[in-house]
């Protein structure tokens, strides 16, 4: 089972630092950068980290966050404190 | 819904300055913060040397006796320029703001033990002024220091210094129902109080020393590294018996501020202490030499406000700066360890 996921970012401080968290964190995902954003696919299952994000902003980052950088995204969502999942049932 | 976006891609010819990527590769783009510091130290053509020391360029590695092959590994993990430390200050600003606001509409000072309260000005407002040295010596840092990574943050830190001031008066202020008295007395015991005497003495010879990594390890690493625990841990927890909450809830901002602070004095302290042998035999002996006077310092500072327990809070305080530093691979004050 792995139909790509896929999340596309916008090119800002936070959201080139959640792609740089997602690339390291996640070792099939791809990334495709465009004009102003960034588009990251991934086979199965994607993870963003809290954490991760967090040590590359030098922040407290929250997963929730993620909405004020996010374009565009496909697959199901599950998100918890510490971090945000897209996956396919 | 799956909805694929097309674009055409046009593109850009650079990522971002050439002396940021020739640093960290030409085809990836640097952060805001990558760009405000690396590399902006000029490092020729300075033409005249200073008038005021002839024997240096304007700009000079050698102001220190901490050698660094590269200046630019003193990584501030809180990634501070301009936006994102006035974006992190005005948060802290505001959350000091409202609990000072709500302990003020409450009177809930009134509350607090008439005796505590008193003793709360005696050790808080004299700091007004040791803070005030801080942001004087932080600024010598950002003046001599070498390269704009260690530099801008300690300008920062200086701006932080001349803050946690303002905040102290408000507090004084609180304190004074809003009449400036408890300042005035505050100053009075800085300049006069025998238990201040022996920290004035040290924040002022302080002021004198032309060694600027020297005054970041006294300053920002010792001096903070032991006033901060004291009065933020064993002062405020003393005051728990004298109802002293509405105070710890303006005070608490402090220990806030330090926590974050030290992230940063962290990274600089590994950084140079790693970069050579010579370095760490360096930093240790200001850990030394700098760490006994603190300690003797705050001694008296400790007994006018906890008596008895004095003591044992500055114990507990040079544990708390000890283990810091061993995990950075320094030692502090091994003459105390004795």
């Amino acid at each position: 089972m792995s139909r790509p996921v896929s999340i596309t970012l916008q090119n800002s401080q936070d959201g080139i630092a959640i792609a740089d968290a997602i690339m390291a964190d996640n070792p099939e995902a791809e990334r495709k950068s465009f004009p102003a954003m960034t588009k990251i696919d991934c086979p199965g299952r994607l993870v963003i980290r809290g954490e991760s994000v967090s040590e590359l902003l030098g922040r407290e980052w929250d997963p929730q966050e993620i909405h004020m950088s996010v374009i565009s995204l496909s697959g199901t969502v599950d998100e918890d404190d510490g971090s945000f999942t897209l996956f396919w049932r | 819904m799956n909805i694929d976006i097309q674009a055409e891609a046009i593109t850009p010819r650079r990522q971002t300055f050439s002396h940021v990527a020739r640093r960290f590769g030409v085809d990836k783009p640097a952060s805001r913060y990558e760009e405000a510091t690396y590399d902006i130290q000029p490092m020729v053509n300075f033409h005249y040397r200073p008038t005021w020391e002839p024997e240096r360029e304007l700009y000079d590695a050698r102001r220190t006796r901490i050698v660094m092959a590269d200046w630019y590994v003193f990584r501030d993990p809180r990634q501070f320029y301009y936006a994102t430390y006035n974006i992190s200050r005005s948060a802290m600003q505001q959350s000091f703001d409202d609990a000072a606001n709500f302990v003020e509409k409450r009177e809930l000072v009134g509350s607090v033990g008439a005796e505590w309260r008193d003793k709360v000005a005696a050790y808080l407002i004299p700091l007004r002024h040791l803070e005030w040295a801080a942001n004087m010596h932080c600024q010598l840092i950002a003046d001599w220091g070498f390269g704009t990574q260690i530099t801008s943050a300690a300008a920062f830190c200086g701006t932080d210094r001349l803050g946690l001031a303002q905040v102290i008066s408000r507090i004084g202020l609180v304190l004074g129902d809003g009449a400036d008295e408890k300042l005035v007395a505050g100053k009075k015991l800085w300049m006069e109080a025998p238990e201040w005497q022996p920290l004035r003495r040290l924040a002022e010879d302080l002021l004198v020393v032309r060694d600027w990594f020297e005054v970041y390890a006294a300053q920002l690493v010792v001096l903070d590294g032991l006033v901060y625990p004291l009065v933020c841990d064993a002062f405020d927890k003393a005051g728990a018996a004298h109802n002293g909450a509405p105070i710890s809830m303006m005070t608490g901002f402090l220990s806030d501020w330090f926590a974050d602070n030290s992230r940063w004095t962290d990274a600089v302290m590994k950084a140079a202490a790693a970069e050579s042998e010579e370095n760490r035999a360096t930093l240790n002996h200001w850990l030394d030499i700098w760490g006994v006077r603190a300690v003797e310092a705050l001694t008296p500072l400790a007994a006018s406000v906890l008596g008895d327990l004095g003591p044992a809070a500055i114990a507990d305080a040079r544990t708390q700066l000890s283990a810091r530093l061993d995990r950075l691979g320094l030692t502090f004050a091994k003459e105390l360890a004795a």
